[in-house]
């Protein structure tokens, strides 16, 4: 056979390959399939959206006060007992030192997702990475390896956080160290308990009798296999994490003015929550929404990946 | 002529599933006589047991059954779930594949059959017990009353599988569905069971319904037979019939696919080539394997679990040796050190001239080129998330680390349609293939990196016979094309004859014989072979009526107890759990023809 007619047989053989259907897509139309995971997924994407381009749109920086309207009411807010409407374009009202509440929140989603998300990245890579290992080695490795988890565990992480706050001064990112190092201590449980029960398994063997090593088994066969839990853990963790910094914030611990958070705001709110009940309010349903879509997603994630549990 | 007891008309299964409406049976009517048994022969997927569970109300909430079910004239299958349950478990009972999962933890199984006949039967419960103590001495349990207090996780599968049916024999019930009863257990356990079985239809005149996959187990025991394809009753008729005078192709092509343990070499199918090349490739001597196992209390000692205590063989070239053996015999531990795959305790494993334990790990590894392994389920061997071309290029990047991306993937195709596979699958995933396939798919993934030995351990077991034959052929083929030897595992003496060219018995990690395929089955000198041999079940009801079976009592004991290994050899046996015993020397009787020390039976 001459090499051109042995290339085309090679593209056509290539056009011919029948494309399989992996486990993922399986999961993925399920997923699709689940109306309050599809929802959600809008909801919370239309929530980054606005968190992200929304401060550029609006025509008040998100640190400009201006004191002939502080704490006043957006102009149709229906209680005609409040001291003052904001008036023009405030659409969610001031607080208590003038600044644009609308504003503020989309910067406080800005904040709070990303700390969220780079919280939940960071408790990802290190409780798998601990964990799969952990789990993979096994005897005394993994026995030491957990001790050390359960002696972080032990540690009351409040403490922590203030300890570090005080030596390092307050910093955005001492926050994501410290909800990180809480958050990976499970991941890394989870991940540690779903490679115990991989390594059993008979193409974990298979894989050893084609001659894989120990990394190539944990990167290229135990770690995409427990990635389905995982995934569902990490929608949880995301939701978790925005809660956790909303509880350091709402103590004084997080985020500092002028910088804002949902916490920082919700705290706030809570402190005026009689004369000026929509600086609580709006921040705080903003918040509501966003972790009732993380868990519903996380819901359908697991029936996608897990459909024999149903 | 006496009314049937069961009578089926018109019978449709349907279940709902996201992928639309799946037809399960469709239209099958037969029926049951009085103390008589009906076989039903079929593979996965044929319905068998959709039928029989939609007969007795048990279907999946997504399932539908529409038809007639008649019990002793009385339509069943429209009747409420609490006047079917009156029905169920005294009059029609069933029993399942697996004895563990069908039996309640948490119960003693004295207690779980003397529940079952109380709410049926209403007996008080002096009278129960004394009962469920008969039933239980009726399927031939050693020490009842003791039996009586254990929980289902201190008895053996064949234990367990004994106590499913006195449970179901205890209120006496005109019906015993027994669905693939015998699939999960030991061949000498299966025929204990089998036995039992046979002696409740001419004792207690039970009707006995018999769902297998297995020809051999049917032809031993049922007086009809009808055969299931995809949800129809393609052939029905006495046994006779069924077995010497099939009409229907199908039943054909199942008949002919048993491997039978009486006739290796059949027409049509492969058997081993002779071997001319003596180059010994392999040679194991005294080889051991023990796992510690920790004795029970706090301080307790460890002891050796001795699976594999002192085996030696050797294999040539081009050669097929069989290794035989009841599940805990140590087969499969015994395939896994000859990998490297597992550590031994002692003896020595000579691969070529190198001794496998004295080379680095990076070697061994290194090494799984030469040396490949097929496994026993196919879907578990393969890592889910990858394509099938991704699983069966995995040992060639590994082992081959200097190939091309293009060339990898040539030889993935190539390998790919020498296994029967299309190469345009490559990019598909293991759940998208049946059985069959993905086991080729384990031998492809075996073979791409040309082994000179492959090891299968129990590379057949999982599959349906038809598929079974299948596998062998390729197999046999594969190794006519590439010289390459074989170490075949299994529990199922047929095909290793079929296949092997010399047999080695394993008996709790000891060789109890070691000969070639026509001796060992012809002139089979150890009474463990023999009561193997004699157990296999022959898909041939004239011959399986007048076997003459070696029987062997109880189950296999626990190989932690010292006193198991002298089984066979009593008079040099020291009773002590503990004891360090004599260990049975391997006799050469004849040339090649191995058999361990035994007591004259």
């Amino acid at each position: 056979m001459s090499v051109a007619t042995d290339r085309t047989v090679e593209l056509m053989s290539r056009t011919l390959d029948v494309k399989g259907r992996s486990l993922w897509e399986d999961a993925r139309r399920r997923l699709f399939r689940n109306r309050a995971a599809v929802v959600s997924i809008i909801v919370l994407g239309i929530i980054a959206l606005l968190a992200l381009v929304g401060p550029f749109l609006l025509a008040y920086p998100f640190d400009a006060q201006d004191y002939d309207v502080v704490s006043c009411a957006p102009d149709w807010w229906p209680d005609p007992a409040v001291l003052c409407y904001a008036g023009g374009s405030h659409w969610f009202g001031t607080d208590s030192v003038g600044r644009d509440l609308l504003v503020r929140t989309l910067y406080g989603a800005r904040v709070s997702l990303a700390v969220g998300l780079i919280a939940t990245l960071v408790s990802l890579i290190i409780g798998v990475a601990y964990g799969a290992t952990a789990g993979y080695l096994g005897g005394r490795i993994d026995e030491l390896m957990m001790r050390f988890v359960d002696v972080l565990y032990s540690i009351p992480y409040i403490f922590l956080v203030i300890i570090l706050m005080v030596i390092f001064n307050r910093n955005f990112f001492l926050l994501f160290v410290a909800i990180g190092a809480v958050e990976w201590l499970t991941m890394s449980r989870i991940v540690r308990g779903q490679t115990l029960s991989i390594k059993q398994k008979e193409f974990i063997e298979a894989a050893r009798a084609s001659g894989v090593n120990g990394f190539g088994i944990i990167t290229r066969h135990i770690i995409p296999n427990v990635f389905g839990p995982v995934i569902v853990y990490v929608t949880l963790t995301v939701p978790a994490s925005i809660l956790a910094e909303s509880f350091l914030s709402f103590l004084g611990l997080g985020i500092q003015e002028p910088l804002t958070s949902w916490g920082v705001l919700i705290s706030e709110g809570a402190n005026q929550m009689e004369t000026a009940p929509w600086m609580l309010i709006f921040p705080a349903l903003f918040m509501a929404i966003t972790l009732f879509c993380f868990n519903f997603i996380g819901d359908g994630l697991r029936d996608a990946l897990d459909p024999k549990d149903r | 002529m006496p009314e049937p007891i069961l009578e089926v008309a018109n019978l449709n299964v349907t279940f709902t599933t996201p992928d639309g409406m799946v037809h399960a049976v469709r239209d099958a009517s037969f029926h049951i006589d009085e103390s008589e048994c009906l076989g039903v022969v079929g593979e996965s997927g044929s319905g068998k047991s959709q039928l029989f569970l939609a007969t007795i109300g048990l279907l999946a909430a997504n399932g539908k059954a529409t038809g007639s079910v008649k019990y002793r004239g009385r339509e069943i299958l429209s009747l409420s779930q609490p006047q079917l349950n009156k029905l169920r478990g005294s009059k029609i009972t069933m029993i399942f594949q697996d004895p563990l999962t069908s039996l309640t933890p948490h119960m003693t199984v004295g207690a779980q059959i003397i529940e079952s006949l109380r709410t049926h039967s209403g007996l008080p419960y002096g009278v129960a017990e004394k009962r469920a103590m008969e039933v239980l001495e009726l399927v031939r349990i050693p020490e009842a009353a003791r039996r009586m207090r254990q929980f289902p996780h201190e008895l053996s599968g064949g234990m367990r599988q004994r106590v499913m049916i006195a449970m179901a024999t205890a209120c006496g019930p005109d019906l015993l569905i027994a669905d693939e009863p015998t699939t999960a257990l030991d061949v000498t356990v299966q025929a204990q069971i089998l036995e039992i079985m046979r002696d409740l239809k001419t004792e207690l005149k039970t009707a006995i319904v018999l769902v297998s996959h297995d020809m051999g187990v049917i032809a031993g025991i049922a007086d009809r037979v009808q055969v299931m394809r995809n949800g129809d009753i393609v052939e029905a008729g006495p046994i006779d019939d069924i077995f010497y005078r099939p009409h229907h192709d199908y039943t054909k092509m199942l008949l002919d696919a048993m491997p039978r343990v009486d006739n290796p070499d059949r027409k049509g199918h492969a058997s081993p080539a002779p071997t001319a090349k003596p180059d010994v490739l392999l040679s194991v001597d005294d080889l051991k394997v023990y796992f510690p196992v920790r004795g029970k209390g706090l301080f307790a000692k460890t002891k050796p679990l001795r699976a594999v205590d002192g085996v030696s063989f050797t294999l040539h070239q081009g050669e097929t040796l069989g290794i035989v053996g009841e599940s805990g015999c140590g087969k499969s531990t015994l395939a896994r050190t000859v990998l490297t795959l597992l550590p031994k305790t002692d003896g020595t494993v000579v691969w070529m001239t190198r001794d496998l334990s004295q080379i680095s790990q990076g070697d061994q590894r290194r090494l799984r080129k030469e040396l490949q392994i097929v496994f026993q389920d196919p879907l578990a061997s393969l890592d889910p998330r990858m394509t099938i071309g991704e699983s069966i290029a995995e040992p060639l990047k590994m082992l081959e680390p200097g190939l091309s991306r293009d060339s990898v993937k040539a030889r993935v195709r190539e390998i790919m349609n020498q296994v029967g596979l299309e190469p345009g699958w490559i990019n598909r995933y293991p759940h998208e293939f049946s059985g069959g396939q993905n086991q080729r798919v384990g031998i492809a993934r075996a073979m791409v990196v040309k082994p000179r030995l492959v090891i299968c351990d129990e590379a057949v077991s999982a599959l349906d016979v038809s598929i079974q034959a299948q596998i062998i052929d390729l197999i046999v083929k594969l190794q006519a094309d590439s010289g390459m030897s074989l170490i075949f595992i299994s529990h199922d003496l047929s095909v290793v004859r079929q296949i092997s060219h010399r047999v080695m018995v394993l008996y709790l990690g000891r060789v109890v014989e070691f000969a070639d395929r026509e001796t060992i089955y012809k002139d089979a000198r150890h009474p463990y072979t023999k009561a193997l041999i004699s157990a296999v079940p022959i898909p041939d009801p004239k011959a399986e009526r007048a076997k003459k079976r070696v029987r062997l009592s109880g189950d296999l004991p626990s190989p932690l107890d010292s006193r198991a290994q002298l089984a066979f050899l009593k008079s040099k046996l020291i009773d002590d759990f503990d004891a360090e015993q004599y260990r049975p020397k391997l006799i050469e009787v004849a040339p090649g023809h191995l058999v361990a020390e035994h007591d004259p039976v």
